[in-house]
């Protein structure tokens, strides 16, 4: 099973939260969806697993379904 | 109706209207909320004597504050007012978040034992404020206090200020060697200093009441995100003394205050939130939050302290715990530079790292509201997934904010700390209370400590040179004169070393070999006298 509840941030967590409005302060709908985009890719490659990726896809998915 | 009984201190016409004493003092001070109430106790503990003005006669209106963190009771409790105020308090650790009506997360503030502090007190403001001035009358000699004395202005003078002051019998004009703005967020000598307050203002509003109320609900914090009984905002609910119950409820930025304010608007929402009508209004206000601060707390001789330095929202009460933490790192700073014992470089010190500690409260209250109060469609998104996710993963209730909790500052880094790799508590932070016993009796380190330099050692005796330093030494259980009574001194600073302590309880250096000479070098640094080679 792959634990994808485990916070890996700890107090850094926070800061990147706040790092992530940031970023998309001012921003039209479509440029924010279009930085995320552009985050999700590169976190991808960062995490580089692909069953990793595969399970947080569906977790993820798991908001629409219900 | 409040529950409270306002007492007014009294007014007496001060001794320069009838132009008996020449008007010149060592330290002024303006304001006498807890900030300067305490500054005035810390310097009359060591010996300085000091004058505070106030512009009104009562306490506090309405209850403001109510949560005293840790590190500010064990502040309280070196100034001797402490356990008075743990004992009327309501001792709490525990928070819990919601999220709608399910709960999400819960956190232990304090999950060690062997601390004589709670994690947490929630206690009024204005009773803070009372026994802070009944403490401060226990130094008729040394404190002079001036209810009913408004500063109308304030001006620097080569060698110190001078203040205008407002009385009912007239106006009078005063000299201060030091002049320390304790005058709020409003501060008047800020103004007159003409300095900037820079910062931000949060687009939202808030309602704050203090309810009294005969119920039992549990001594915890407790949070809401979006809950039923107040849909789309937060909610907090607090338990104070005397039956009276904090609640603040987010309202919107679009809120009319003045509408929100009447009772009969008060009234229904607060019954939504208890599910219950049988209880009074006993204050209420609505807030809208801010995060600012000076760009200097030292302005040569004229010294911000507390919210006129510096103000944070109140999600994770770091505003008056702050304050408090402004004044244990000036006080002893203040004396040995009033007693000539060091320069003003040590005054600038109180400067760095305050505004270390400033700008920590600004980011966690800045944090805490902007996730509570997102501002547009993608910052409300991101905030509703994280509280979906937090259903069952853990990162997500740990990103949740809804305040982190005020906590001991920190100093480590700044210049009056000796780098000390050994050291299990690193320099510049607070030191941890533990358990002692001494001739059959329970003492705690803190007390021990006190408020001078000193050195602390655990374990085997180490011979040392003590340089006139007071030197406190824990053995291990069951052997010398002041023992650890189950680990707990141990553990926390580590066996075989020795503790350089500044008068403010934060550690200086740390030291496996205390040798004399080392011991010299960090006391020194630590009076930030290394440059001169001054003896402190
Ligand atoms: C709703 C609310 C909730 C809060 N909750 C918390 C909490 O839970 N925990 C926490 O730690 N903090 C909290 N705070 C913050 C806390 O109340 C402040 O940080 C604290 O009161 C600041 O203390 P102070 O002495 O610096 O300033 P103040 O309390 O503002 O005192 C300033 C004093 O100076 C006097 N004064 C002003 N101008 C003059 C003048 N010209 N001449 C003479 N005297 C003058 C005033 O009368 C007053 O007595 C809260 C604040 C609010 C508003």
């Amino acid at each position: 099973m792959i634990d994808l509840g485990r916070d890996h941030l700890g107090a850094d967590g926070d800061v990147f939260y706040a790092a992530l409005l940031k970023a998309h302060e001012g921003f039209s709908p479509e440029d924010s969806a279009r930085l995320n985009a552009r985050l999700v890719l590169i976190l991808a490659n960062q995490v580089g697993d692909r069953e990793v990726l595969q399970a947080a896809l569906e977790k993820a998915m798991e908001r629409f379904h219900s | 109706m409040p529950s409270y009984s306002y007492q007014p201190f009294g007014y007496a016409p001060p001794p320069e209207l009838s132009g008996k004493t020449p008007g010149r003092y060592p330290v002024a001070i303006v304001g006498a909320g807890p900030t300067g109430l305490s500054m005035a106790i810390d310097l009359a503990l060591r010996g300085v004597p000091s004058l505070v003005l106030d512009d009104n006669d009562v306490v506090s209106v309405g209850s403001r504050a109510i949560c005293w963190a840790k590190r500010t009771l064990e502040i309280f409790d070196r100034l001797g007012v402490g356990e008075r105020m743990v004992e009327k308090g309501v001792t709490w650790k525990i928070g819990r978040v919601f999220h709608g009506d399910r709960e999400i997360y819960s956190f232990d503030l304090l999950p060690e034992d062997g601390h004589k502090m709670p994690a947490f007190i929630n206690l009024q403001q204005y009773y803070v404020e009372q026994y802070l001035v009944e403490r401060a009358r226990d130094f008729p000699d040394l404190i002079d206090l001036r209810f009913k004395n408004k500063v109308i202005g304030v001006a620097k003078l080569p060698d110190g200020a001078a203040a205008s002051v407002e009385t009912p019998d007239g106006p009078y004009r005063l000299e201060a060697d030091y002049l320390l703005a304790c005058d709020g967020a409003k501060s008047i000598v800020r103004s007159a200093l003409g300095l900037e307050f820079a910062g931000r203002l949060f687009e939202e509003r808030f309602l704050i009441a203090d309810i009294e109320l005969k119920a039992d609900f549990p001594s915890e914090r407790r949070f809401w995100f979006e809950p039923t009984f107040h849909a789309g905002q937060s909610a907090l609910l607090h338990k104070q003394p005397d039956n009276i119950y904090r609640i603040d409820l987010q309202l919107g930025w679009d809120a009319d205050p003045e509408r929100e304010r009447r009772p009969e608007n008060v009234r229904p929402r607060i019954e939504r939130v208890l599910g219950r009508s049988d209880f009074e209004i006993d204050w209420v206000s609505v807030y809208t939050f801010q995060c600012r601060r000076l760009e200097r707390f030292v302005h040569d001789r004229v010294i911000f302290v507390g919210d006129s330095a510096h103000i944070v929202s109140p999600f994770g009460a770091r505003g008056g715990n702050g304050c408090i933490q402004d004044v244990d790192n000036l006080g002893w700073k203040l004396v040995a530079v009033v007693k000539g014992q060091a320069g003003q470089g040590l005054i600038d010190s109180y400067n760095d790292e305050r505004i270390r500690g400033a700008d920590e409260n600004i980011a966690h209250s800045s944090r805490a509201t902007n996730f509570m109060t997102p501002k547009s469609a993608m910052e409300k998104m991101l905030r509703d997934e994280v509280l979906d996710l937090a259903a069952d993963m853990e990162f997500a209730r740990k990103l949740v904010n809804s305040g982190r909790l005020s906590v001991p500052c920190s100093v480590a880094g700044l210049r009056l700390q000796t780098p000390s790799p050994e050291a299990i508590l690193d320099p510049g932070a607070a030191c941890k209370d533990a358990p002692l016993r001494r001739a059959g009796d329970d003492v705690w380190l803190l007390n021990l400590l006190g408020g001078d330099f000193a050195l602390l050692s655990f374990g085997e005796h180490p011979r040392i040179e003590a340089n006139g330093i007071r030197h406190i030494h824990v053995a291990r259980p069951g052997e010398g004169e002041l023992q650890d009574v189950s680990g707990p001194a141990f553990e926390r600073y580590g066996e075989g070393l020795t503790y350089l302590v500044r008068p403010d309880q934060h550690v200086a250096a740390a030291f496996r070999t205390p040798d004399a000479a080392s011991i010299r070098a960090a006391h020194r640094r630590a009076f930030d006298n290394s440059q001169t080679g001054q003896n402190p």
